[in-house]
């Protein structure tokens, strides 16, 4: 047997481990290492053309709130855009967001043409803050408690679903 | 019908598909032709069977039978009836029947239409596919039963995601599967082959119509679901290098090098190793993508499979089959070495080149979509390869492949003169080359490489016309021998310069709306007019309409060109309530030069509207070239070859390979 030939099955051997491993791994459960931790510091200046923008103190003020962090190049947040409006409309909570990586024109128009739910918004250009967060992946939304610690977060776009088994019912809890 | 029929019909499928896997096969390994003979029945039960559970479902579905879990779960009483059938493959259980739906039926197409197969390597075939067969079964029946029933019953379902409520997307995965299972007829070929240690002409006649087909399913797939990402997304692209494309442009590439590459092995009796491999990648890729979008992992980096047993089921599944079926070509393609070494200057030559220029393409969008999920599972950092890592890669590939490709068909077999082809080619090298000055001279914002994108489709189209034109003597000989000569051109001739001519197309799409698009994304009242390219779009009004299952946002646009009105467009802002979803109906208006393109938003609360205005010149001939290549691929598919004389194995009598015409 050449060893040529054996190539093909030992590099598919290599991938279905890494695979195998990949299996192991669930992200989307492994609780963000901040969580119950207070919210890092930071100051971002606001999105092009908004006036507020989101720094550590605006979620200290006693209210429980949420950060969601999204981009314009980002898929999935366009899908969870109109749940992120219906929240806005409801008001229940204040709704912050956390631009991330995004070119300032691009993240402008995202919000021009979808509308804009979030009080707040902090352009992080470099991602810098979103590591102080432990931010991975976009779109992520995070529910800050009374004492502006980090009390959960959701990992990928919300959904009717999602909002209706874990963030309502998390929302409701930390208000209590 | 009711569903448990087709949950009965499923597991006597496994039952038949584990029979069909094992007698067959081991009657060709004792030359026991009774035991041989069984692979036929099998098939054609095995594809009846499952074709009765896919009924059940559908029938659950048509009628709405709620007390079906996956039915409730993405059905609605109040959809059309196109998305109810639709709704039975928009799910993972469904869509997995599905697969096994198309699986069997390719086998049971073995069974029917391979009277000419030696009767060893059918028995082989049929076998093989079987065995592929039990793995998708018990994947349905153990972890993904679609027949599940649910109690309390609900009144009504919750409804197919609104995104794929659309007749692009009701088509693009049944196309998409005939293409991927297709391929599943080459992996068990290049399987049977590995057992049977005989890889010659003949067999490489029998692949190829099966690769064809499978390939031009596949190309009408992929194009469908540009397409529809295109109209429906709402955001003017049409390919984002999402992993869920990738999975699907991964086997077309590696499909593409399997089509040539068998030429080689038809015509010159050589490449066979590579070809097998080549068959095993493609499924392997098809599976793969599958397997990885169906489980979720890709489509989100996050997490390998939002349910633990599938993940593991799938993983299971690949080692066994890919891992299996490469451990076997380890051990048996050494004995398939060729029997003639070529000269790198020849037909031959440059349809390895192609090979190499893809296998190149293929396992660097392997490497791209799988680099996150590989780091996150060795060193748990989290990255994403977006579309800069895919452009970077493809320009370098396509650039040398489109000069190729117009020069290839020019060269002979087992020797040519490389000087000679390219001075034949001299028309298509001027009017390439005047192309690219009108275009660098005369049009504003061209780039040089927009330039020489256009050059080489200029290129590319006159070097394939001039392919024909020469097979036919034309302006060398009596016009009306030139006609004549026409008529003769073999089908498979004129199925290559399709194909070649689509890609050229393809890329004149490509390169002409990326480059000379203009796009206007602001908040408009009514009206307000922009300019969009040359043209001028009034935002009019915004009314609401009503649909069978949705209300909408309708905005109207009148769009003139010098003061004429040239069209009313009039896109909607579509809201579902099951489940409640918002989505983007653009109003597109195309045609074979430019698309006008526009959506309506959200509205600001302020009397303005989010729109979206694009004017997209030649945008159309992405799809119209794919679609130009699908046709290539069915006039190969049709070549006389393929249907006349069973092709003869060497030893038997025959040559091995007559010359096709050419």
């Amino acid at each position: 047997m050449r060893i040529g030939f054996l190539l093909p099955a030992l590099v598919f051997a290599l991938l279905a481990v890494a695979l195998g491993v990949g299996l192991t791994l669930k992200p989307r459960e492994i609780p963000s290492a901040l969580i119950d931790k207070p919210i890092p510091d930071f100051a971002l200046p606001p999105v092009q053309g908004r006036t507020a923008g989101l720094s550590s103190g605006d979620l200290r003020t006693g209210e429980v709130s949420m950060v969601n962090v999204f981009a314009s190049w980002c898929g999935p947040c366009r899908t969870e855009h109109p749940i992120l409006m219906d929240i806005a409309k409801a008001g229940t909570l204040p709704l912050h967001g956390l631009n991330y990586k995004d070119k300032p024109e691009a993240a402008a128009s995202f919000l021009r043409s979808l509308g804009d739910p979030y009080r707040r918004t902090g352009a992080d250009r470099d991602g810098r803050v979103s590591i102080e967060w432990g931010v991975y992946g976009v779109p992520e939304t995070f529910l800050i408690d009374r004492q502006g610690r980090i009390a959960f977060k959701h990992v990928g776009p919300l959904t009717p679903e999602v909002m209706e088994r874990t963030i309502n019912p998390k929302i409701a809890e930390l208000k209590r | 019908m009711s569903v448990e029929l087709g949950h009965y019909a499923i597991a006597l499928a496994f039952a038949v598909a584990i029979l069909q896997g094992i007698v067959p096969l081991a009657g060709a390994q004792r030359g026991d032709a009774k035991w041989m003979a069984l692979g036929v029945p099998a098939a054609l039960l095995q594809f009846a069977l499952v074709a009765l559970a896919f009924g059940c479902l559908t029938v659950a579905y048509v009628t709405s039978d709620f007390s079906v879990l996956n039915v409730a779960q993405n059905s609605h009483s109040a959809k059309p009836m196109l998305y109810k059938v639709s709704g039975v493959w928009g799910n993972h259980e469904g869509s997995l029947l599905l697969w096994a739906l198309i699986l069997t039926a390719f086998g049971a197409a073995v069974a029917v239409f391979g009277q000419n197969l030696p009767v060893a390597l059918k028995a082989r075939v049929l076998s093989i596919q079987s065995l592929i067969g039990v793995g998708f079964l018990a994947f349905i029946l153990f972890t993904s039963n679609p027949f599940e029933r649910l109690h309390p019953v609900p009144t009504d379902g919750r409804g197919l995601n609104p995104l794929l409520q659309d007749p692009g997307l009701a088509f693009h995965p049944p196309f998409l599967y005939l293409g991927y299972v297709g391929l599943s007829m080459a992996f068990s070929f290049a399987v049977a082959a590995l057992i049977e240690g005989r890889v010659d002409p003949a067999w490489a006649r029998w692949v190829r119509p099966w690769t064809l087909a499978a390939w031009c399913f596949l190309t009408l797939g992929i194009a469908l679901g540009s397409w529809w990402a295109y109209y429906e997304l709402g955001w003017g692209g049409w390919w984002f290098w999402d992993p869920v494309e990738n999975a699907s442009f991964m086997p077309w590439l590696a499909a593409t090098a399997l089509l040539h590459s068998a030429i080689v092995v038809e015509k010159r009796d050589a490449l066979k190793s590579w070809t097998i491999l080549l068959a095993i990648l493609a499924f392997s890729l098809s599976l793969l993508g599958t397997f990885l979008v169906r489980s979720g992992v890709l489509t989100s980096v996050h997490a390998f499979a939002t349910d633990p047993a599938r993940g593991a089921f799938i993983l299971a599944f690949l080692a066994v089959v890919v891992g299996g079926s490469l451990t076997l070509y380890a051990a048996r393609a050494p004995a398939l070495e060729p029997s003639g070494l070529f000269q790198p200057i020849s037909r031959e030559g440059s349809l390895v080149l192609n090979n190499l220029l893809l296998a190149v393409a293929t396992g660097s969008i392997l490497l791209g979509t799988l680099y996150p999920l590989l780091l996150d599972a060795l060193t748990g950092e989290k990255v994403s390869v977006g579309p800069p890592f895919f452009n970077t890669i493809a320009i370098p590939l396509a650039v040398p492949m489109l000069i190729a490709m117009a020069i290839a068909p020019q060269l002979a077999w087992k020797r040519a003169a490389l000087g000679e082809a390219v001075l034949r080619l001299w028309p298509a090298a001027l009017a390439a080359l005047i192309a690219l000055i009108v275009v660098l001279a005369a049009f504003d914002r061209a780039t040089l490489l927009a330039a020489l994108g256009i050059g080489l489709v200029v290129w590319l189209l006159i070097g394939s016309l001039q392919e024909i034109a020469e097979r036919a003597h034309l302006f060398r000989a009596p016009l009306a021998e030139s006609l004549r000569r026409f008529g003769r051109i073999p089908r498979a001739s004129w199925g290559m310069v399709l194909g070649h001519a689509g890609i050229a197309l393809v890329v004149l799409g490509i390169v002409a709306s990326e480059t000379w698009q203009s796009e206007v994304i602001k908040t408009m009242r009514p009206g307000e007019s922009v300019a969009v390219g040359p043209y001028q779009f009034e935002f009019k009004s915004v009314g609401d309409v009503r649909g069978p299952n949705y209300s909408a946002l309708a905005g109207r646009f009148d769009v003139t060109r010098n003061d004429n009105l040239v069209a009313v467009m009039e896109p909607e802002l579509r809201r579902f309530t099951h489940p409640p979803m918002t989505t983007t109906e653009a109003a597109i208006l195309p045609n074979a030069l430019r698309d006008l393109y526009a959506t309506v938003g959200e509205p600001d609360n302020q009397g303005g509207y989010g729109t979206r205005l694009y004017f997209k010149p030649l945008v159309s001939w992405i799809w119209l070239g794919a679609l130009v290549m699908a046709l290539g691929g069915a006039f190969s598919l049709s070549d006389r070859r393929f249907r006349v004389g069973a092709p003869k194995r060497a030893g038997t009598g025959a040559p091995a390979a007559q010359p096709a015409g050419d």
